[in-house]
């Protein structure tokens, strides 16, 4: 089938990779966040959610890979679009075009896009990576609840997860219409659907470093140890709380 | 009824390789009764009968079907009323003392040929490179022979209702004539008749539309709004599930489109 | 001149078969040896030029839109006739004929007119093959609805839009021809003149419309399917560009133009609201089928809101004075049935001038009847429509309507093949004169223009060119040369006027106004004359005093206008000349002189059995009259009687 490996040479098959690309960034992101309100069951759930994923380190790679794939794709197929749509009006209209049904989400996605996508960067960096003091790779709710407490931080999540949640409405609105998956019945369902999972996916998000900032959510005292660390002797000596 | 004066700021163009700018005008004494384009007559005359050049612009029928007449309006390509095309636009839509700005559809692909006169032969290119049923002349069998289901027929009417205006593309954000090539994809690939050429067809039209130059469709849906026959986006998704069908299942090879 | 109508003889039904197979062929291998030029790519210009292409020949095909989708087809609404009988309700392609003829008021050719009826059951069969979204019954069968006055259901339609739907449906044919190569597309180009070699037609000479260029285009013969002459009134429901420049100009190099006086007024438009107005609007005639007409009985009524006016004070003229038809009565009669009450002073709506046009046409039974729902599934968008240019709710207050030229049954004269009187140079659809007579029903329009397109001229035209050789011209041939050189003079005496001050426009809305007045829906000698006396002078003051700025080098729509309007201006003086000879009634050419004690049209057959074809002598107010005699072998003409 020569014809599906061209697609991308028109538009429209460039909004397949977009969408296609795009449910399966959403699916993480989804995926993720049921993993990260375990913070919300307390420490243990979180930690022990943290290594089991990476338990099997193979399993994890090969998820890793896809998402690294899917978002170069998004990306590139995103750039090309726009670069495109860019040039499709060299003069713009003087009197502004008076949008009458777009929506706010909509018209930034291409900013929103970026904006997200330097977010993860330094997300990445925060939790995964490790950058910064008193990281602690056993204690992923700690690396959580403390970063949190700074306000500085928890902004910049809470200012990129609105913007990330802008994005996938309109992501999950449209990527139904993309890949031509419409019927007259269910298409008033979409709306909906994308303004339910947005929503969802933004509260949770967003709800996770409010909750640290407004003291519902505190880190773990001197003496907790992951359950799990205190069959390996020594492994839980010394840990201490940072200060700030 | 009272009459209206306006301010009028139209974008003056020569030619497509020349400078064009925004010129005021004051139509004075304008009735609500007038039609858009009747309106700009009025100011024509005036304009000649002082010796300048009056303004072009593309109009026809002045029934709203011929879809020659198009001209973004305070930012509303053909106006502020849904669905109505510049020559059936009233001025009983305006209030004494507006502001009114006329431009042409802004497109790459849509070149300006004469002030609000724009070149839209690219419509043209999309319809022939698939847009068509190869029917012979006296080749046709009894038209009752296949039998078509109202609804489906219905359906299909709807996206062929599209005029050929382009208030879509001026309409949309990234200068896409999605919505015109899939009216023009879902009408045919509606019809019973129209199947065998159905894949050729919307990879044979998405191609073409590409190779005019036309952004791509980020769902939007201004188009919609703008057109005047009411057009719905859903014929857009309707074209992308034919050209996933067709990419996939399609044997053969197709020739890359240009434009000329 | 001696008029050769070259119609095949013996029994109707099969004359065009034998015609058919009488004609000559040419080699396949041959025919992209020869050129042939289509100018107009409405239904019969589209359609033809699509076959010629499909037949192999190597067509190009001029249109002055910018795209040969805007051709003025598009427009029609209503439907297109065919004798299908899928109804069952007892029609034929002889009974199709005989109310063609009849509706005709006997004054159009039995050969053509039966072809034509023979011919529109193919032209169904075609357009539904290339996607025609023609309505359907729920069982997914062809639907079908009763037109202007037929008492059989043979109309098919496409909601509101059949011409739009037929027309993208030619258009797409012609798109996959131009695709294919066979057909060369100019757009935005407009012909301006006739290239005659040797007595025969060999090109045209057109004027690109964007950038002026004058260009000679030759070929092997030339098909004229430039639409209608309606804008002589200046106010009609065709499009603004209309125009008769190209038949104008085939006229004056000798073509006979036939019947000019026989211009169809159609009864159901929205009326003229004031003296800006620049086009009227046609609003479909199946709005007759549920809505009633009434003026008030009173002239005092007549400025009363409508929904204060009882029931006992309002006149039903049309249910009065015709019984069995009603509001269904054909075109001419519920035309000039408006007129007459308005001219009794009672109009209603707003006074233009010194008169209200206008007469209700009222649904208000029909939605007690039917609900409103149901009137607004069959007439919603056309109600819409009304209200957006009148601004006022039609399922509250009355419709307003008034007659307004719609239609021109007189056009170029053609024999059987649809040639004219000029060898090599053929016309279809409305620019010819052939099949509607004196009076054109409704959803005949699109029939022909197909039947012409589709499956008339891609015969004849065949025939035609197997009698003769691809030709030899170039550009240098002094026939050629001078053609361009006569356009280029005309330009820029249009643009030269020794004292400019009067614009393009003024001049065509007075010549309307003349026409109008006295060349409309009933005339009489005494305005004739007058007219005749006042075109003339209007035209020596247009070529002094038009004002036309602008250049020629670039897109200029006022000197399109002033070129178009210049051949109006002499094609009027020859429709009062015609109007003037045709000293009897007959279909839509009311003489005044001529009506019978009810008032309806007086045809006198033993004089006026023909059609007028009149020559250009080279003074426009000089035409010389050939008659073709009509005869009828088929049916016996009798009055028309819609009481």
């Amino acid at each position: 089938m020569p014809q599906a490996f061209a697609l991308h040479r028109t538009t429209i098959g460039l909004k397949f990779i977009m969408a296609l690309s795009g449910a399966a960034l959403f699916g993480f992101i989804v995926s993720h966040l049921l993993g990260n309100l375990q913070l919300f069951i307390g420490p243990d759930a979180v930690n022990s959610y943290a290594a089991g994923l990476r338990k099997v380190p193979a399993l994890l790679w090969v998820a890793r890979i896809g998402l690294i794939l899917a978002a170069i794709a998004h990306i590139g197929a995103a750039v090309k679009l726009m670069a495109r749509n860019n040039t499709a009006r060299p003069v713009s209209y003087k009197h502004k075009l008076s949008s009458k049904t777009t929506s706010y989400a909509a018209r930034t996605m291409t900013w929103s896009g970026p904006i997200v996508l330097l977010y993860f960067v330094y997300h990445l960096m925060h939790l995964t990576f490790g950058v910064g003091p008193n990281y602690d790779h056993h204690n992923v709710y700690n690396n959580i609840v403390y970063g949190f407490m700074d306000w500085r931080i928890a902004s910049v999540y809470i200012v990129s997860n609105v913007l990330l949640g802008m994005h996938l409405y309109h992501g999950a609105w449209s990527w139904l219409q993309s890949i031509g998956a419409n019927h007259p019945r269910y298409n008033a369902m979409r709306r909906t659907f994308a303004v339910a999972l947005a929503g969802f996916i933004t509260i949770g998000n967003v709800g996770l470093p409010l909750s640290v900032l407004t003291g519902m959510v505190e880190p773990t005292d001197k003496s907790y140890c992951f359950t799990e660390l205190e069959k390996v002797p020594g492994e839980c000596e010394g840990i201490e709380t940072p200060t700030h | 009824m009272s009459n209206l004066n306006l301010t009028l700021h139209v974008w003056r163009q020569n030619s497509p390789h020349e400078k064009g700018g925004f010129v005021r005008y004051e139509a004075t004494d304008i009735t609500t009764h007038m039609s858009f384009l009747e309106m700009l007559d009025v100011v024509n005359e005036r304009l000649i009968e002082s010796g300048e050049l009056p303004i072009s612009f593309d109009h026809d029928c002045r029934e709203g079907i011929c879809g020659a007449c198009g001209m973004v309006i305070n930012g509303a390509p053909h106006g502020p009323q849904k669905a109505t095309t510049t020559c059936q636009l009233h001025m009983r839509q305006f209030k004494d003392g507006d502001e009114v700005w006329i431009e042409p559809w802004r497109a790459g692909a849509f070149p300006v040929v004469k002030d609000l006169v724009v070149d839209r032969s690219s419509f043209d290119r999309i319809i022939q490179s698939g847009g068509h049923i190869g029917a012979r002349t006296g080749s046709a069998p009894d038209a009752n022979e296949i039998l078509i289901p109202k609804g489906q027929c219905d359906e299909a009417m709807d996206a062929a209702a599209c005029i050929g205006c382009g208030a879509c593309v001026a309409a949309c954000p990234n200068a896409s004539a999605s919505l015109f090539t899939a009216a023009k994809v879902s009408h045919l690939g509606l019809m019973p008749q129209g199947q065998p050429e159905r894949n050729d067809r919307v990879r044979n039209m998405v191609s073409q539309h590409d190779a005019e130059g036309f952004g791509s469709c980020t769902n939007h849906g201004e188009c919609e709004t703008a057109c005047p026959k009411g057009i719905s986006v859903n014929f857009i998704a309707r074209m992308n599930r034919d050209l996933l069908k067709a990419a996939i299942t399609a044997p053969n090879e197709l020739t890359e489109r240009t434009k000329p | 001149m001696e008029l050769r109508s070259n119609e095949p003889t013996g029994p109707i039904e099969t004359r065009w078969e034998r015609h058919r197979f009488n004609m000559k062929l040419v080699n396949p291998a041959n025919k992209r040896k020869f050129n042939v030029i289509v100018v107009g790519s409405g239904l019969a210009g589209g359609a033809a030029a699509a076959t010629l292409g499909e037949l192999g020949y190597n067509v190009q095909c001029f249109c002055y839109q910018d795209s040969p989708r805007r051709a003025h087809s598009i427009a029609a609404q209503g439907g297109i006739n065919s004798a299908k009988n899928y109804q069952n309700d007892g029609d034929s392609v002889f009974r199709l004929f005989y109310d063609t003829i009849k509706g005709g008021d006997f004054r159009a050719r039995e050969s053509n007119v039966y072809r034509l009826a023979e011919v529109s059951v193919n032209i169904i069969d075609q357009c539904a093959a290339q996607g025609v979204p023609f309505a359907r019954e729920y069982g997914g069968l062809l639907a079908n609805r009763s037109f202007g006055g037929a008492q059989v259901s043979r109309t098919f339609y496409a909601r509101g839009q059949t011409g739009q739907q037929l027309l993208l449906g030619a258009y797409q044919a012609l798109a996959r021809q131009i695709e294919a190569g066979t057909v060369e597309m100019h757009s935005r180009t407009e012909m301006l003149e006739l290239i005659m070699i040797d007595g025969v037609a060999k090109g045209v000479v057109t004027r690109n419309l964007v950038t002026g260029e004058i260009n000679p285009h030759l070929a092997d013969c030339v098909v004229l399917a430039t639409g209608g002459y309606g804008n002589v009134f200046y106010l009609s429901t065709n499009a603004k560009g209309c125009n008769v420049t190209a038949a104008w100009r085939a006229h004056r190099h000798g073509a006979l133009f036939a019947n000019p006086c026989y211009t169809q007024i159609h009864p159901t438009c929205i009326p003229v609201a004031g003296d800006y107005q620049s086009k009227l609007t046609l609003m479909s005639e199946s709005l007759r089928n549920d809505g009633r007409v009434w003026v008030p009985k009173n002239v005092d009524d007549c400025t009363k809101d409508p929904s204060t006016i009882a029931e006992s004070d309002r006149d039903y003229y049309l249910e009065r004075r015709y019984p069995a038809f009603g509001n269904l009565v054909p075109r001419d009669i519920a035309s000039r049935a408006a007129k007459a009450v308005c001219d009794e002073g009672r109009g209603v709506g707003p006074a233009v001038g010194d008169q209200r046009r206008g007469v209700y046409l009222d649904f208000a039974d029909s939605i007690q009847r039917l609900g409103e729902d149901m009137i607004r599934e069959r007439y919603g968008n056309l109600f819409e429509m009304y209200e957006r240019i009148t601004g006022e709710n039609p399922y509250k207050v009355p419709m307003r309507i008034y007659p307004a030229t719609h239609y021109t049954m007189g056009g170029l004269w053609v024999d059987y093949n649809l040639m004219t009187t000029v060898p090599g140079l053929f016309a279809g659809g409305e620019a010819n004169f052939s099949d509607h007579g004196a009076n054109r029903l409704g959803a005949s329009a699109l029939m022909q223009g197909l039947s012409d397109g589709y499956f008339v001229l891609p015969y004849t035209v065949g025939n035609y060119l197997a009698g003769v050789s691809p030709h030899q011209i170039t550009e240098d041939h002094p026939e050629v040369r001078g053609a361009v050189e006569g356009v280029n003079e005309r330009l820029n005496k249009l643009m030269s006027a020794p004292s400019p001050s009067r614009t393009v426009d003024s001049f065509h809305r007075e010549l309307g106004q003349i026409i109008w007045d006295h060349c409309g829906m009933s005339r009489n000698a005494d305005g004739l004359k007058g007219a005749l006396a006042r075109i003339p002078a209007l035209r020596e003051e247009f070529w002094q005093s038009v004002r036309v700025p602008g250049s020629g080098a670039d897109l200029n729509q006022s000197l399109e206008k002033a070129g178009r309007v210049a051949d109006l201006l002499e094609l009027g003086e020859l429709m009062c000349h015609d109007a003037l000879n045709r000293d009897e009634s007959a279909g839509c050419h009311f003489r005044e002189e001529h009506r019978t004690d009810e008032g309806e049209a007086k045809r006198n057959d033993e004089e006026y059995s023909y059609a007028a074809a009149w020559e250009y002598t080279g003074d426009p107010s000089k035409p010389t009259l050939h008659k073709e005699q009509l005869t009828f072998e088929n049916v016996t003409p009798s009055q028309r009687s819609y009481k």
